[in-house]
């Protein structure tokens, strides 16, 4: 076929008929997604029984801050990845600051502790389940935002399936605070770093098959 | 060589086209995508010098993509950049898949050179879109065929196809994603 015939082609019947479903796919994926991670944790797991008493400690907060600010740095870096041509700006620096400030405040705490202190706040008493929790928790989430990207228009294939699984990694982890009862930052900036990290793997891994257009 | 100001009254030109193609003005768009395709044939004939039967199949793919993602664009930001990142896309993509990177002569870092040269030497592509076409599911086809090539109206589409009109809308959708596809997958045969 000749380049004008398919242009003719390509420009007849629906040239306008352009849903602006931007934030609405990401909303709907990550919606769902959270819904049904939220009910495997009510499902699967326990929200913790001090959760009212947790919620009066400044921990729980960093806890819950870390996670959230990586969910919003994540969502900032997917919705660029998926629009060509947008620089990614801040994001990759957004996404490592809560990272960065985590490591910083384990590393302080370490130094602080008494030497017989510090084991037990890096391995806690779930460190064995803790990541694989957080992975599965973030599976559902991981669905919806890949489901999210593929229909929209990501050109470095890897980094936005990355950034898919980093986005649910940090969601699951907002929720998994609900349940997880560890305080500690070390515990904190090597178990649930390792949780994020496997679903944003997986993303990298499989970003290249599946977000193709 | 070109001045700096062609380039931004190209972007300016072309960007104008494309938003009023976007508010349904269907002779805008078409007028866009055909003076792009001229831009977008020297960009790709000065990429692809190794493999100069494959320009104009490759530009129908991109012009495709970008067709397919024009929800995608941001009238906020450079029309350039855009069709460049689309462009780049699915060069390499092709490249990729033909395992040929090799044949890339230039560096694709981020020249944002796609208004530079024009080649208004329009080609026939080598593939057979009828061939694709047979690989779509009838609810993909039928619309296609009957809105995109013979030109029906929605409405006509839709009764000539048996379908809701809404069906041959995403039908149409749906299906021209599902060709790019298809188009892309070629290149590892």
């Amino acid at each position: 076929m000749k380049t004008d015939d398919f242009v003719a082609m390509l420009a007849r019947g629906d040239a306008g008929s352009v849903p602006p479903a931007y934030g609405r796919r990401f909303a709907v994926g990550l919606g769902l997604g959270t819904a049904v991670s939220g009910l495997l944790l009510a499902g699967t797991l326990d929200i913790r029984v001090d959760l009212a008493a947790a919620l009066r400690l400044p921990m729980f907060w960093v806890k819950s801050g870390f996670a959230a600010s990586l969910i919003l740095a994540s969502l900032m870096y997917a919705l660029r990845l998926s629009r060509p041509g947008t620089p990614v700006g801040h994001a990759p620096g957004a996404i490592a600051a809560p990272i960065a400030a985590l490591w910083l405040l384990a590393i302080l705490s370490l130094i602080a502790a008494a030497p017989g202190q510090r084991l037990p706040m890096v391995f806690g008493v779930s460190w064995m389940v803790c990541p694989w929790l957080i992975a599965m928790l973030a599976l559902p989430v991981f669905g919806g935002s890949m489901w999210a990207l593929a229909g929209l228009a990501p050109t470095r294939l890897r980094m936005a399936g990355a950034s898919a699984g980093l986005l649910a990694g940090a969601t699951a982890t907002l929720l998994y605070c609900l349940h997880c009862p560890e305080m500690q930052a070390p515990f904190l900036a090597i178990w649930y770093v390792l949780g994020i990290a496997l679903p944003t793997a997986l993303g990298a891994l499989l970003g290249p098959r599946y977000l193709r257009w | 060589m070109k001045s700096n100001g062609h380039t931004e009254s190209t972007e300016r030109r072309l960007r104008d086209l494309l938003l009023q193609g976007l508010a349904g003005d269907a002779r805008a768009y078409q007028t866009f995508l055909q003076e792009l395709s001229a831009y977008l044939r020297g960009f790709l004939r000065h990429r692809l010098r190794g493999l100069p039967d494959d320009v104009e199949d490759l530009l129908q793919e991109i012009l495709l993509a970008l067709h397919n993602q024009r929800h995608t664009y941001d009238a906020a930001q450079p029309l350039t950049a855009w069709i460049h990142a689309i462009a780049k896309y699915k060069l390499i993509d092709m490249l990729r898949r033909r395992a040929l990177r090799e044949q890339l002569h230039d560096p694709l870092d981020d020249d944002l050179e796609i208004f530079s040269s024009a080649d208004l030497d329009a080609a026939e592509a080598r593939h057979d879109l009828g061939l694709f076409l047979d690989q779509l599911p009838p609810q993909q086809r039928l619309p296609i065929v009957h809105m995109k090539l013979q030109g029906l109206s929605v409405a006509e589409a839709a009764a000539a196809c048996g379908m809701s009109e809404s069906a041959v809308k995403i039908g149409v959708h749906r299906g021209l994603k599902a060709l790019a596809l298809l188009m892309g997958a070629k290149h590892e045969d």
